[in-house]
């Protein structure tokens, strides 16, 4: 499987990131080497294998219901690029 | 049989295929994956935790009441719990969505495959199936009128703990998709896994609806979101056959897209927003394991589940002798038939279930409140009930005790008494009564004589008139009877 | 009296023990250190007023005899881990100014335990790298350079080893998500462990790949690691992927004797990059340990060879969804002058993260979109399932394996950094026991022609860092390394 400019751009479209025109055939090039010796996997035969969703064997530890954390939304917005009082803003959202 | 409702269009009759995927708030006090409130109505990302802004480094750590709450939905809907569940991040980018992926369940889910029983009026029951529930976080809330160029965005919903129902496409009709809305708010409010609001947003439905001549393949489906009534679901998914029969008779096709239902104009229309193909990239979520319940913790809630439902309305037609209607009444919602069981504990049951339907459910309807709300509770309900049952009030006069009750309060006994509302039953002041009303009134008495029957009704308005209406009309009845007919 | 900064870990808290100094002398000793070998680059943040006024907390317990384990020991942290009121940005462009108001679990046990911080070190930006050249503040300089080539730290806790190996910190913290502790421990001459996954809490440091990532200890001898393991270690309910275990006297481990351990080889390692030099450490390693009563024994891990084609689908896959929250919205860079939320979204991504970064992130975006989920993805999770089981084979029949820790000694910068999978071929011989989750600890061994520093690598079985120190105790003895 080669990846083309096409599937590069869909790519670039759900991971948020601008490619400049200019860096598209490089990329592409970096990108197919990477891919091409990823393909080595295909020498494996995976047949009947389960595939690994947790490195441990345990059991997902799970937590009381209890409230004991929050009420501090200085905190939360300390750090933000821009904010109207306690509130994240970003570019008006039409929906 | 009920049929389902069928659609005209130019070229012949249509037939509808909907499916629900309800978004329903699990009840808990913290969040899915962290310890912040999920109070309603908090000032702007005041119950938002390091984990809920998706700060850098923060982990999730699995609530054990939603896992609790999601096996006990899962068994009001005769479904199979899993053993094994697994949480996959879905990826997408969005504003409310501080994580740039949603912690959901995608082939995993805990419930799996079920079924619920909705009532299409008539005693008429219909089976529904459910493909699966899951759970998942619920993402932030954004707001567009604060400011003319940004949006801001509040956390505090950011984690919120959801089960997602999906149903099957098993609905034909938006009657029947209204009823599955209402059983299942019902079922969700029965077991207090959700508290059932529609209005706050504990309770959302997407609609997924599409068109076809009956017996044929199923159409191009579009998905409705925002809906957060019955009534507004069952609105939609009615704009939307339409629109989609229109569509297609016209030599259209219909557009697999997702619409956005606005209820102050009636229509639905393309998200386009939502639009760009979407590639959500599901992979288990490294941050958690799979989540292992034992069948022992399964059974246990098994176990525990409370009566539900259609078992309530069984039991409510056969230990009461209430009609099919008006058990089902009664058991819609828990609150009423715990209310109508209280108040109906040592009484005519049949009688206060009229009572409670049409003069109680009727009132409250009138000013909107919930039975939680109601100024009169089922004890003083009850009461008030006593005076009639011993003779105390006439029933005319309990609707009239009642209204006082629910306007100004003040319990049943008080207002009788306060009002000189008792009913007047001694026959020898009715009938002393009586008797000097028809000296007084010898014309009317002729006229009567005389075959104008009519003016039976006169004789006892004067004798309510006399009374301020306190006189038992059963008693006045018999004694003119008595009298006239001398 | 010795310099202070020549001292370890566990000499250091002995001087203060001994009040041979004091907790300020020894922060102030290293803090002029660094600021004399700026050069290096290795650190990238202080807070001078902090560490001192941390000292004379620390000094002032220990006159009221109420010393904790490791009071007064400056520790410097990789930028990686969120230390509370300080600028934590994994050397990334989008996170330059974040300030978390929160202490990461790992850290958080080190100030209990009485450390000192430091200052933060640099890193490749979000652990992505081999060399420290992806970081967004430079550089590192390895201090094993000579004056006319300037030579790589390894990565991605390539500050953090250098720091260690200049004498800039008797420790320094780093994360291993594919061998970043342990390849710049290498390249660099220090001891660099990398504990079971779930043994260190992963709270409060930055994800890059979350069933990978694991915090461990840099330093210069195998019991500093074991005694700073000590306080780093443990149970965290936080961190769901946490073990609740036991942790074990690591230091008591150290004096352990090896005899009659068997100390598997596998021969899958003997790959074609394998450079001679290291293939001579490698020889002379398996000497010692016989020499120590030890039994050698070859093992079998077939899938080797394909463990860094694995690594490189499920760790920039992770990657791609762990980065999706660095969009402009809550902290760090975002774009300005935008026209709407998508170029804000697509501008600040771009201009904010590296090239190393953005080449991972569309290689895990690429293996989980929709139609190369099964081929790339789902495949390589399965093709992990078969290393942890060649593990699993190969644990039956040895206590712990040994192996070079890389291919090759440090190279220069700019050498390696025009062709990602060159690159990524540096990591061949750590990213099998990541996959897997083992502990592993990469020791000083010897020198390779050019006088540049090599190390071997332990992997043990699961949550066995004991059988590592024991075993690593005899290695580090028999080297005789001498650290600069």
């Amino acid at each position: 499987m080669s990846l083309d400019k096409s599937t590069l751009e869909r790519v670039a479209y759900l991971a948020r990131i601008k490619i400049e025109d200019s860096e598209i055939e490089k990329m592409i090039t970096e990108l197919n080497n990477i891919m091409k010796w990823i393909e080595e996997l295909n020498e494996v035969d995976v047949n009947n294998v389960k595939p690994m969703t947790g490195v441990s064997n345990n059991s997902l530890r799970e937590r009381e219901d209890e409230v004991n954390d929050g009420g501090y939304s200085d905190e939360i917005v300390s750090n933000a690029p821009e904010k109207i009082d306690n509130s994240f803003t970003v570019p008006k959202v039409i929906e | 049989m009920r049929e389902a409702i069928k659609l005209k269009g130019e070229t012949g009759i249509w037939e509808m295929v909907i499916g629900l995927e309800i978004h329903a708030q699990v009840n808990c006090k913290s969040k899915l994956f962290s310890g912040s409130a999920t109070d309603f109505g908090a000032s702007p990302n005041s119950q938002v935790s390091y984990v809920d802004a998706a700060m850098p480094g923060m982990l999730p750590v699995i609530n054990s009441e939603a896992v609790n709450q999601a096996i006990k939905t899962g068994h009001a809907l005769n479904a199979k719990i899993n053993n094994i569940s697994i949480f996959d991040r879905k990826n997408y980018f969005y504003p409310d969505l501080p994580q740039g992926y949603q912690i959901s369940q995608f082939k995993s889910p805990i419930v799996g495959e079920g079924w619920i029983n909705i009532d299409l009026g008539k005693g008429e029951i219909k089976k529904i199936g459910i493909e699966r529930l899951h759970l998942e976080q619920d993402a932030g809330k954004l707001m567009h009128d604060q400011h003319p160029r940004l949006s801001f965005v509040d956390l505090n919903r950011s984690g919120i703990p959801l089960m997602e129902i999906v149903s099957k496409p098993d609905m034909r009709d938006w009657e029947e998709a209204g009823a599955y809305l209402r059983k299942l708010r019902s079922i969700v409010r029965y077991i207090g896994s959700c508290d059932g609001n529609m209005d706050q947003g504990s309770l959302r439905c997407d609609a997924n609806i599409s068109v076809r001549r009956p017996g044929e393949e199923f159409g191009t489906r579009c998905e409705l979101k925002n809906i957060n009534s019955v009534k507004f679901m069952m609105k939609a998914v009615e704009f939307e056959a339409y629109r989609q029969i229109e569509i297609i008779e016209n030599g259209g096709e219909v557009k697999q897209e997702t619409r956005l239902y606005d209820p102050n104009k009636n229509e639905t229309r393309s998200m386009r927003s939502k639009e760009e193909a979407h590639d959500y990239r599901y992979f288990p979520d490294p941050d958690l394991l799979p989540l292992n319940i034992s069948n022992d913790r399964i059974e246990k809630y098994k176990d525990e589940l409370p009566e539900l439902p259609d078992q309530k309305r069984e039991r409510f037609q056969k230990d009461y002798g209430l009609s099919f209607y008006d058990a089902d009444v009664l058991t819609a919602d828990k609150s009423y038939a715990d209310f109508f069981e209280i108040v109906s504990k040592g009484r005519d049951a049949k009688f206060v279930a009229n009572w409670v339907i049409t003069n109680f459910f009727a009132m409250l309807n009138e000013v909107e409140k919930s039975i939680e709300e109601s100024p009169v509770n089922a004890q003083q309900l009850g009461e008030l009930f006593d005076l009639i049952q011993d003779g105390t009030i006439s029933g005319r006069t309990a609707k009239d005790v009642f209204e006082e009750m629910f306007t100004n309060g003040g319990r049943a006994n008080d207002i009788v008494e306060a009002k000189g509302l008792k009913q007047i039953s001694n026959t020898d002041e009715l009938e002393s009564m009586a008797k000097k009303i028809i000296e007084d009134n010898s014309e009317q008495v002729s006229k009567y004589k005389n075959g104008n029957e009519k003016l039976f009704g006169w004789f006892v308005g004067q004798m309510m008139k006399n009374t301020g209406g306190t006189a038992n009309p059963k008693v006045v009845n018999e004694i003119l009877k008595t009298l006239l007919n001398k | 009296m010795t310099k202070i900064s020549n001292l370890g870990v566990v000499e250091t808290l002995k001087g203060l023990n001994k009040k041979d100094f004091s907790s300020v002398e020894v922060t102030k000793e290293y803090l002029q250190l660094i600021e004399n070998e700026k050069k290096l680059n290795a650190y990238i943040h202080f807070n001078t007023e902090k560490s001192l006024s941390l000292a004379e907390l620390s000094d002032e317990r220990r006159a009221k005899n109420e010393a904790l384990p490791l009071d007064g020991l400056p520790i410097a942290v990789k930028d990686i881990f969120c230390v509370k009121g300080e600028r934590t940005s994994a050397c990334s462009k989008i996170l330059e100014n974040f300030i978390p108001n929160y202490e990461s679990t790992v850290t958080s046990k080190l100030w209990q335990a009485g450390g000192v911080y430091i200052g933060k070190t640099s890193m490749d930006e979000f652990a992505m790298g081999s060399s420290n050249e992806t970081s967004y503040f430079g550089s590192v300089v390895n201090p094993w350079s000579k004056e006319e080539e300037k030579l790589v730290p390894g990565g991605s806790s390539g500050g953090s080893a250098s720091a260690v190996a200049a004498r800039l910190a008797p420790i320094a913290l780093g994360t291993d998500t594919g061998g970043s502790i342990r390849q710049p421990a290498s390249f660099c001459g220090t001891v660099g462990m990398k504990p079971t996954y779930g043994r260190c809490s992963r709270w409060g440091i930055i994800a890059f790949a979350s069933s990978l990532d694991q915090a461990g200890p840099l330093t210069r001898s195998v019991q500093d690691s074991a005694l700073i393991l000590q306080n780093m270690a443990g149970f965290d309910n936080l961190d769901s992927t946490s073990v609740d275990i036991k942790v074990p006297n690591f230091l008591d481990s150290c004096s352990r004797s090896i005899k009659g351990m068997k100390i598997g080889i596998p021969k899958e390692y003997k790959i074609n990059e394998l450079s001679s030099e290291v293939e001579n450490i490698w020889n002379e390693g398996i000497r010692w340990l016989q020499d120590a009563g030890a039994e050698i024994v070859e093992v079998k891990l077939p899938h080797t060879k394909y463990a860094l084609p694995t690594y490189y689908i499920v760790a920039p896959a992770e990657a791609s969804a762990n980065l999706a929250r660095y969009d402009g919205v809550k902290y760090g860079y975002r774009k300005e002058d935008i026209k709407d939320l998508e170029q804000m979204y697509s501008q600040t991504r771009a201009e904010g993260f590296g090239e190393e970064v953005k080449r991972r992130i569309l290689i895990g975006t690429y293996v989980l979109s929709a139609g190369y989920y099964d081929a790339y993805y789902l495949r390589a999770q399965k093709v992990r399932t078969k290393i942890v089981e060649d593990f699993n084979l190969a644990f039956k029949n040895c206590d712990a394996i040994l192996t070079p820790t890389a291919p090759t000694g440090a190279f220069k910068v700019g050498e390696k950094n025009m062709d990602p999978v060159t690159m990524y071929m540096n990591d061949v011989f750590t990213v099998p026991a990541s996959l897997a989750g083992l502990p592993a600890i990469s020791i000083p061994s010897g020198l390779d022609s050019n006088g540049y520093p090599l190390g071997l690598q332990l992997i043990g079985k699961g949550f066995d860092e004991e059988t590592l120190f024991s075993v690593g105790t005899i290695l580090e003895k028999s080297a005789n390394f001498k650290s600069i």
